[in-house]
């Protein structure tokens, strides 16, 4: 399919598309992490509708809308790319896929990749056929990430990685790792990391869950015990890893405040306050003005966020900024299901009780502030980086 | 439905006038300008609101053939905010924005002189429609009576922004027939204005109507057709004015934490400070966004911009108070000095977040609009 350039054609020729491929039982606009399409080569479909969908989506590029079209996306600009949102909310589409490798390294190897690094690892994401997890805090690289360890050693035409990894999403699930590893042991902290991709079905890569206080392991450690990396497998140049991994922050923070989702995800609160309702139809009053007020930030930092990608898209650097939409959207979530907490009361006390997930999703969102870059120190890069304020931090 | 794109970032010529009207408040109306005015017991310019005029801004909103410049609420909203960053005192919002407004929505050709001498800043306008503590246009005593071909106005309105001084009161009335708007000269025989002695040295009166005669032809018209439109607008760039005034307390508090030292160091390079101005910096950035995209509602789809409008007056209300509240803590004493300027903002952050509805009265409308 060609998708036509005027936005006002491609609105129409898209909402046909849709409305002929994508599968009646994927316009439920689940988005939850058991219903999400992840990929990856052992990906198990959880129905014949959710991997038609993938692949016609695939077919067309529409897994990753803006991508170059020679990489596996559909080469929208930004109007169109909203009119594509749009019109999948519209008939209430799921995403066809969702994953590390489009979220994070498909952005970092567009800006930072050689052609060849494009063509090889790109349509493999856009297809869903190889699933990324990645490889950034160590045990004692947290909020410190420049201070990793894993240590890379140069062995001529590739390098032998040992060293652990932590918080790595789904590692256990995930057939590639973009990591970073240490080059250069003499030089300054920053200046030795190098930006590696990682084959992980080798010896020397093994996985281990972590469980969490939500029950769920989704975050691993990944231990390295030489494993092999051939020296083309870096992006960017050795040592200069750290720009990559700044750059990829970036994305990883704007995806984590908008809840990979957009903000207003999940039922309106509308609905969930009513279900509160005592015999006389009345919301407790505490209840519904925190309500109101979560809505108000709701709206206006989803507006944040589309004023960003304008500004993204008329050329200018959002860099630095997207520390605020990470600490806004993330702060916003965890508020939103303490919210939903207290609106579910009794309720929402036991494991897939009344309420269904809504206990591990509340204590799933207290990594939010945590995950990508701690609220402390998105504060931190905004109080130097952007109001110039000096000193420490 | 098919929506215009809006972009929410400002195009070249809309940097272009926010630099211009910068760069002429500077000079013309930095916030001295208003300590002065205060110092000499005066709420109002007029040779400030004529320059004003000449630039286009009193007909920012008059069409061209009226002799405006037309150019819309986002425009508006560029320059209320420029203005709002040094306070500068001007009938801007309730001539310029909202009487303009009111006054466009009648269309038998009744109103083109007055948005001409509006355009031309010959004419001030008040909009009397308060009647009690908190703002509410559905609450309404004055009444007008039939009286051969005109009406006999009485009542009493409060917080008359720019009612002392106006040459015309915009009036909400309630008659047999419902709520309606009369334009009526501020000097009518029966009005008696009452200046007010407001915390933030702007004019704003009280009003009694005493069975004050109108025409048939003073009457405008029905308030949802005209006074509605008018109050949306004025929301929306209030709330752009307070953004303003928000960057104009946060640059002073920044400047502050990089240049007082204590301890042996700059207050800013401790990070309990810093990270509350960081926290300020977001607030900022998030009410930018829903100013920006109010006015770009107010431009696109009028009849459907409540929503937007709402959200930016409620977030621009709370990221006010906050601004000028951490603009006193982190100047510690020095800003409550009356000689300091941290002060005359927090007074005027107040008076907006009453104006035209504080933030219950915002969050009520979108809970309405979004079934909470």
């Amino acid at each position: 399919m060609q998708h036509a350039q005027d936005p006002a054609l491609f609105r129409s020729q898209l909402r046909q598309w849709l409305l002929d491929n994508c599968p009646e039982q994927m316009r439920d606009g689940q988005n939850t992490e058991d219903t999400i399409c992840w990929g990856g080569a052992g990906w198990v479909f959880s129905s014949p509708a959710q991997q038609q969908w993938l692949e016609r989506a695939a077919a067309v590029g529409l897994t990753v809308p803006t991508w170059p079209v020679e990489y596996g996306g559909a080469g929208l600009d930004r109007a169109r790319e909203k009119i594509f949102y749009e019109e999948m909310a519209r008939i209430n589409a799921r995403l066809p896929l969702q994953s590390f490798g489009i979220w994070m390294l498909g952005p970092a190897l567009l800006h930072f990749g050689s052609h060849a690094q494009k063509l090889h690892y790109l349509p493999p994401i856009a297809r869903g056929d190889i699933r990324w997890c990645q490889g950034y805090s160590e045990p004692g690289a947290g909020s410190d990430l420049a201070n990793v360890q894993t240590h890379a050693e140069d062995c001529g035409d590739h390098w032998q990685v040992t060293g652990q990894k932590i918080w790595t999403s789904y590692a256990d699930k995930a057939d590639w790792i973009f990591a970073l590893v240490r080059t250069d042991r003499a030089a300054p902290k920053h200046r030795g990391i190098s930006f590696v991709l990682i084959d992980m079905n080798q010896p020397g890569v093994t996985t281990r869950p972590i469980k969490l206080i939500s029950g769920a392991s989704p975050f691993c450690e990944t231990f390295f015990d030489g494993a092999k990396v051939p020296k083309a497998q870096i992006v960017g140049e050795e040592n200069r890893g750290w720009d990559v991994a700044k750059y990829l922050l970036t994305h990883e923070r704007q995806m984590i405040s908008g809840g990979g989702q957009g903000l207003q995800g999940g039922r309106a609160l509308g609905a969930i306050l009513a279900d509160t309702a005592g015999p006389e139809g009345r919301i407790d009053p505490m209840l519904r003005a925190d309500a109101l007020r979560l809505e108000v930030d709701t709206l206006a930092t989803g507006m944040t966020l589309e004023r960003y990608k304008d500004i993204s898209e008329s050329g200018a650097e959002v860099g630095d900024a997207s520390a605020m939409l990470k600490y806004m959207g993330t702060e916003l979530n965890k508020r939103r299901h303490e919210l939903l907490m207290t609106a579910g009361g009794l309720d929402a006390l036991d494991w897939d009780g009344a309420m269904g997930s809504a206990p591990a999703d509340w204590l799933r969102t207290k990594a939010n502030s945590i995950e990508g870059g701690t609220s402390e120190i998105m504060l931190g890069i905004i109080s130097r980086r952007v109001l110039g304020l000096g000193g420490q931090s | 439905m098919t929506q215009p794109m809006i972009k929410l970032v400002h195009s070249e010529d809309e940097t272009m006038l926010a630099d211009a009207a910068r760069g002429f408040l500077d000079g013309a109306a930095p916030v001295s300008h208003l300590r002065g005015l205060r110092d000499a017991g005066r709420s109002h310019d007029p040779d400030l609101w004529g320059e004003m005029a000449r630039m286009g801004w009193a007909g920012v909103l008059v069409p061209e053939t009226h002799g405006g410049a037309d150019m819309g609420h986002a425009a508006a909203g560029i320059l209320a905010a420029q203005m709002g960053q040094t306070l500068a005192v001007s009938p801007f919002l309730s001539t310029a924005v909202m009487a303009a407004t009111a006054l466009r929505q009648v269309a038998d050709g009744r109103t083109d002189q007055a948005l001409r001498q509006i355009a031309a800043g010959q004419r001030t306008y008040a909009l009397a429609i308060d009647e009690g503590r908190k703002f509410d246009p559905g609450r309404c005593d004055l009444h007008a009576v039939r009286e051969g071909n005109g009406y006999r106005l009485s009542g009493r309105k409060g917080f008359v922004v720019d009612g002392a001084l106006a040459d015309r009161v915009l009036v909400q009335a309630r008659t047999d027939d419902g709520l309606v708007v009369f334009d009526l000269p501020a000097g009518a025989e029966g009005i008696e204005r009452r200046a007010r002695a407001a915390i933030d040295s702007r004019d704003s009166a009280d009003i009694t109507f005493d069975g004050v005669v109108a025409t048939g032809d003073d009457l405008l018209g029905r308030a949802d057709q005209v006074l509605r439109p008018a109050i949306l607008a004025g929301q929306a760039a209030l709330a752009a004015e307070m953004t303003g005034l928000v960057a104009g307390a946060f640059g002073m508090t920044v400047g502050y934490l990089n240049e007082r030292k204590q301890f042996g160091v700059t207050i800013g390079q401790f990070q309990a400070l810093q990270h509350r101005a960081a926290h300020l910096w977001c607030e900022q950035e998030v009410t930018a966004a829903a100013v920006l995209n109010a006015g770009r509602q107010m431009d696109a789809a009028p009849q459907d911009a409540a929503l937007a409008v709402s959200i930016a007056k409620a977030r621009a209300t709370a990221t006010a108070i906050l601004a000028v509240s951490e603009g006193v803590q982190m100047h510690g004493g020095i800003g409550m000095t009356d000689a300091f300027d941290m002060g005359l903002f927090m007074k005027r952050a107040r008076v907006c977040a009453e104006w035209l509805g504080d933030y219950s009265y915002h969050a009520e409308i979108i809970g309405n609009i979004r079934g909470i």
